[in-house]
């Protein structure tokens, strides 16, 4: 009964979203007021309903109801119950209705924080989010139903979730990660919103600054922690594929981060207007083209869902629809943004401006975007036009990523310096200076070091480089820092006053471009240095790896909830000094007869050691994996801190400033003003 | 920007749009075999119930043959082998390919389920099976008269399949090598 | 007999350092040895750049499925015979297609795959060369025309109470 109360709400939600999409777009054009308010409270409406569904669906997933085939597919009576719970989302329909309540949640969230904005645009706003839960709505109910029943006769025992995905990482990193595509429906509704409405300054920048910037931090964080878990959960010490699944939630954020640069070039000189709607319109339509790639089956992957070509026809209708139609509306309502830009076009900046390293950034970002689409697409381009199958990975990519994100680190470091409209070169001369003898000393020494400790032969030329662009970025920032810190003040005491002073999108950017730093040492000098040994050990044997002793214990034999499991001890010295004790597993999960490796690590931030049990071999022995990874952890660390830089830029004073009456009042008369222009 | 410039986003759309669609329903995982046109390659092997008998190309005989990689552990050559069996009443002849399996357990499983090949190559280790880029079971393979890989389909052969794959072509390099 | 209890890090430590000091000085083997050992990071790298043919997405290095299992066991010994890697590629390319190949070929099918990166960034560079060059000229030509009139910039300021542009 509990999933008929979902399967109606969620035809509830649908049928709400289908006003929302309708009425305050068509009152906003005829001035209802009452019309375009109505969009407040459908977005609630909806909220409540898509929860409700979602509610539903969980207890059938908690109350072990395999009467209906997306529990009984995914789920089983011996799975621990926090996984009972994010199985929901495990799979295509449930992750589905997990996209829908997360477009519900955002939808609210500009309902309800939307008071300071002009009626005209929220009300077009709310419309295009509900048009997207409208499709979304129709897909799930058409051809994804989770509350599908299997009748008469349903199986008194589940198919449970897939082993890999019986895990912590499964609880947070797909709703992080949805929590940034669909916020990008958000960007994508003002600009639409901005396009249809004609209404396109440093004002309407202002407004929508707050929802790219938070979008853009959940994605981070999204793809941090995908990151993350397929390093310590697939047993092989991985963390980046190049994979379809993976390449589809980078391209947006490749454009996101474009997009966050590019508003506030919108918003501080009124400028790259084109650039940051198109932006806008680019980032969630990779979103839903992610959604596609990832559901249709056209291209293979670890992570796909289970393939349809039914499914991904409407997925790509709806695609087309979405995308092909706002960029239409870009292009015909392009020219109204130029002459819009009026005075501002005659906006000069000289070529070392900030506007034009902004540029330049927009361009190596989209352009890196560009290449990974190509390359992700290629084998099915190539496949349609009869060119046979071609392999397109990691080599690939890595060839073209590699010096582009090398490009943006060199770029950044000089950007930081750069002033609005013009910057004189000989001043970014001079300040690069101190920094560039720093970044080239780390380059050139710093390696000698790092070979001797890590026990390597030779010295590498691309950690050097790493070394040099991150200390490079860092430096560069921190100069910057220094000298705003000591701006107005002769007395050192209030340089750290003047830390309060610095507004949080300075911070955020600090943070922000420390952490990609960051990442990007974690990136090369783990490559670099990662050390591993296959070996064949029996308990009591021991084998060397790059400095440390790695002691094969014993063997056991544990009993998990719903597995079985050879659980290894391995204990690793360094220097004869016992530094960790490491348990791996190879489980057998009973109701998939599946066996999976679980790994044991054990983290610190110079290194990760890494230990998985591969086959067992003759006798008592076990082909034991050994890793040592240098500096690997920094990966996620940039990561977070790249996260964070966005979340102290959202959370700059001047977006959470009260809005005074005068405001609200002025704007609606300018909504009037506006709503006649049309 | 000027006018024009602004529509490239929408035509590369509409563009990526048509390749997308034209790509649903193309199976990424259906690999074209590097040997099509090629010739077989060459081998030297055990037959599976006469260990004695060493078998090669020339066993092939100059004949327009089938050779279908099966092995006990393939539970989707059980379903392909009675279409198999009514093939080779038929006359079209077949010639095993036993892939990485045990002698006994193959020899068992032809008794229950019938022979149709001519003989059964024993591939303990693969090693044909790499030669011929095999990848899983079960495959067959179309050779011409003169020794030549003519097609290959990865997946079960039945009435369906053989009809629209590999009838028409059979028949064709049936009546050239009769012509000759 | 140890149980899966993990004991205490003393017991742990003496018992390590018995057995370092009792076991001889044989290190264990290798899961798969080389003649040479140079030969090991070529495998390794080859092991990368080779796609599992049935696998959804994986490189031999990953896999562990019997076709990858097998085509390891093939490209040691095809290391072992002194093929250059590309000889390698070559010999597994003929017998699976270009399909196991994850670093794509150069030629008539994939120049445009090759190419675009390359002419997408020179491109982009070529716009931002441009607009700066023109951006430059017209620099010294006109005088410091502001984003917004002066009265809008006021009534924008009084609105939003936003602090002057400055640092940011």
């Amino acid at each position: 009964m509990i999933a008929e109360y979902g399967h109606i709400a969620l035809i509830i939600a649908l049928c709400l979203s289908v006003a929302q999409a309708i009425v305050p777009m068509a009152g906003s054009f005829a001035g209802y007021r009452s019309w375009m308010r109505l969009g407040h409270s459908l977005a609630l409406g909806q909220l409540v309903f898509v929860a409700i569904s979602f509610a539903c669906l969980t207890a059938a997933f908690v109350q072990d109801d395999f009467s209906l085939q997306y529990v009984a597919d995914n789920s089983n009576t011996l799975l621990p119950t926090q996984f009972k719970v994010s199985a929901v989302w495990g799979a295509h329909e449930g992750s589905l209705l997990l996209w829908a309540l997360i477009l519900a949640v955002w939808s609210a969230a500009v309902a309800i924080f939307s008071g300071h904005l002009p009626l005209v645009l929220s009300s077009r706003v709310l419309s295009i989010l509900g048009a997207i839960s409208v499709g979304f709505g129709l897909f799930i109910l058409l051809t994804s139903n989770p509350f599908a029943r299997i009748l008469p006769f349903s199986p008194t025992e589940g198919g449970d979730l897939n082993p890999l995905l019986q895990d912590f990482g499964l609880i947070v990193h797909p709703p992080m990660l949805y929590m940034g595509y669909v916020g990008f429906s958000v960007a994508f509704a003002f600009a639409v919103a901005a396009l249809i409405g004609g209404q396109f300054d440093s004002a309407w920048a202002r407004w929508a600054r707050p929802w790219i910037n938070s979008a853009w931090v959940f994605l981070t964080i999204g793809i941090t922690l995908g990151s993350w878990w397929a390093y310590y959960e697939l047993g092989w010490g991985g963390w980046w594929f190049w994979d379809p699944v993976e390449n589809a939630s980078l391209m947006p954020w490749l454009v996101g981060t474009a997009l966050v640069h590019s508003i506030s070039v919108t918003e501080k000189r009124g400028a790259f207007r084109s650039w940051t709607l198109l932006l806008a319109i680019l980032a969630f339509s990779l979103s839903l083209l992610g959604t596609f790639l990832v559901r249709s089956g056209v291209l293979t992957s670890v992570h796909a869902f289970a393939n349809d070509p039914e499914r991904g026809i409407f997925i790509l209708a709806f695609l087309g629809l979405v995308v092909g139609s706002s960029l239409l509306l870009f292009a015909l309502r392009g020219p109204v943004v130029q002459r819009q830009q009026g005075d501002a076009e005659v906006v000069s900046y000289s070529g070392l401006s900030r506007e034009m390293m902004l540029l330049l950034n927009n361009v190596l970002l989209v352009s890196a975007m560009a290449m990974i689409l190509i390359g992700t697409l290629y084998p099915l381009i190539a496949d349609v036009l009869d060119l046979g199958k071609i392999s397109v990975g990691p080599p690939y990519f890595n060839v073209f990523f590699v010096p582009m994100t090398l490009g943006l680190m060199v770029a950044m470091g000089f950007a930081v310096f750069s002033r609005w409209k013009k910057t004189d070169a000989n001043m970014l001369l001079q300040k690069g200076m101190v920094p560039f003898l720093i970044s080239l000393s780390a380059a050139l020494i710093l390696p000698l070091f790092l070979a001797e400790s890590m026990s390597w032969a030779t010295y590498s030329i691309t950690a050097a480089i790493t070394l040099g662009a991150s200390f490079w970025v860092v430096t560069m920032s921190l100069e910057d820092l220094w000298q705003k810190l000591d701006r107005g003040s002769s007395k050192s005491g209030s340089r750290l006053i003047n830390i309060t002073k610095l507004p949080g999108s300075y911070w955020g950017m600090q943070v922000a471009h420390i952490g990609i730093a960051v990442c990007a040492l974690g990136v090369g000098l783990s490559s670099v240095y990662d050390v591993q040994k296959d070996v064949r050990m029996v308990p009591g044997d021991r084998a060397e790896v790059a400095g440390y002793e790695f002691v094969f214990d014993s063997l056991d034999f544990v009993q998990g909830p719903n597995y079985g499991a050879s659980r290894g001890q391995i204990s690793a010295y360094k220097n004869d000094r016992l530094v960790a004790v490491l348990h791996p597993e190879k489980r057998k999960y009973e109701a998939r007869n599946q066996v999976m490796t679980e790994a044991a690590l054990d983290a610190g931030l110079t290194r990760d050691l890494y230990v998985s049990l591969g086959e067992p071999l003759k006798g008592d022995a076990w082909a034991i994996r050994l890793h040592v990874k240098p500096f690997v952890r920094c990966i996620w660390l940039g990561g977070l801190m790249i996260g964070l830089g966005g979340l102290l830029s959202v959370m700059d004073k001047r977006y959470r400033r009260r809005q005074s009456r005068t405001l609200a009042k002025a704007q609606s008369g300018a909504t009037a003003v506006e709503v006649g222009a049309q | 920007m000027n006018r024009l410039t602004l529509f490239i986003p929408f035509a590369l759309c509409l563009a990526l749009g048509t390749f997308l669609f034209f790509s649903l329903g193309k199976d990424p995982l259906d690999l074209p075999s590097a040997l099509v046109g090629e010739p077989f390659p060459d081998f030297a092997l055990e037959e599976l119930h006469q260990p004695e008998r060493q078998v090669s190309i020339d066993d092939f005989d100059s004949q327009v043959l089938l050779v279908n990689v099966w092995a006990t552990w393939c539970f989707a050559c059980r379903i392909e082998h009675p279409w198999l069996n009514s093939l080779a009443k038929d006359g079209v002849v077949i010639v095993g390919l036993n892939y990485k399996d045990h002698r006994k357990l193959a020899q068992d499983w032809l008794q229950e389920r019938g022979d149709p090949y001519q003989f059964s190559i024993f591939d303990p280790r693969g090693v044909l099976g790499i030669d011929l880029g095999v990848y899983g079971a079960p495959e067959t393979y179309l050779v011409d008269a003169e020794g030549i890989v003519r097609h290959r389909r990865v997946g079960v052969v039945d009435e369906r399949v053989w009809n629209e794959e590999f009838r028409d072509l059979y028949q064709q390099l049936v009546d050239e090598a009769n012509a000759e | 007999m140890q149980s899966s209890v993990r004991p205490s890090l003393g017991l742990l430590k003496q018992v390590g350092l018995f057995l370092l000091l009792s076991s001889t000085a044989m290190a264990v083997e290798d899961v798969v040895s080389f003649s040479d050992e140079s030969l090991r990071p070529r495998y390794q790298q080859l092991l990368q750049e080779l796609r599992c043919p049935k696998c959804q997405n994986q490189n031999l290095a990953d896999s562990n499925s019997a076709i990858s299992q097998d085509l390891r066991a093939e490209v040691q010994r095809l290391l072992e015979q002194d093929l250059s890697d590309t000889e390698i590629k070559d010999y597994l390319k003929n017998r699976y297609s270009e399909f196991i190949l994850y670093r794509p070929e150069v030629n008539r099918a994939t120049w445009f795959l090759w190419a675009a990166p390359v002419v997408l960034v020179v491109l982009g560079g070529l716009i931002v060369l441009r607009l700066s060059r023109a951006k430059k000229l017209g620099d010294s030509q006109e005088a410091d025309i502001p984003v917004r009139s002066a009265d809008q910039q006021q009534r924008l300021d009084k609105l939003l109470n936003s602090p002057k542009q400055g640092t940011d």
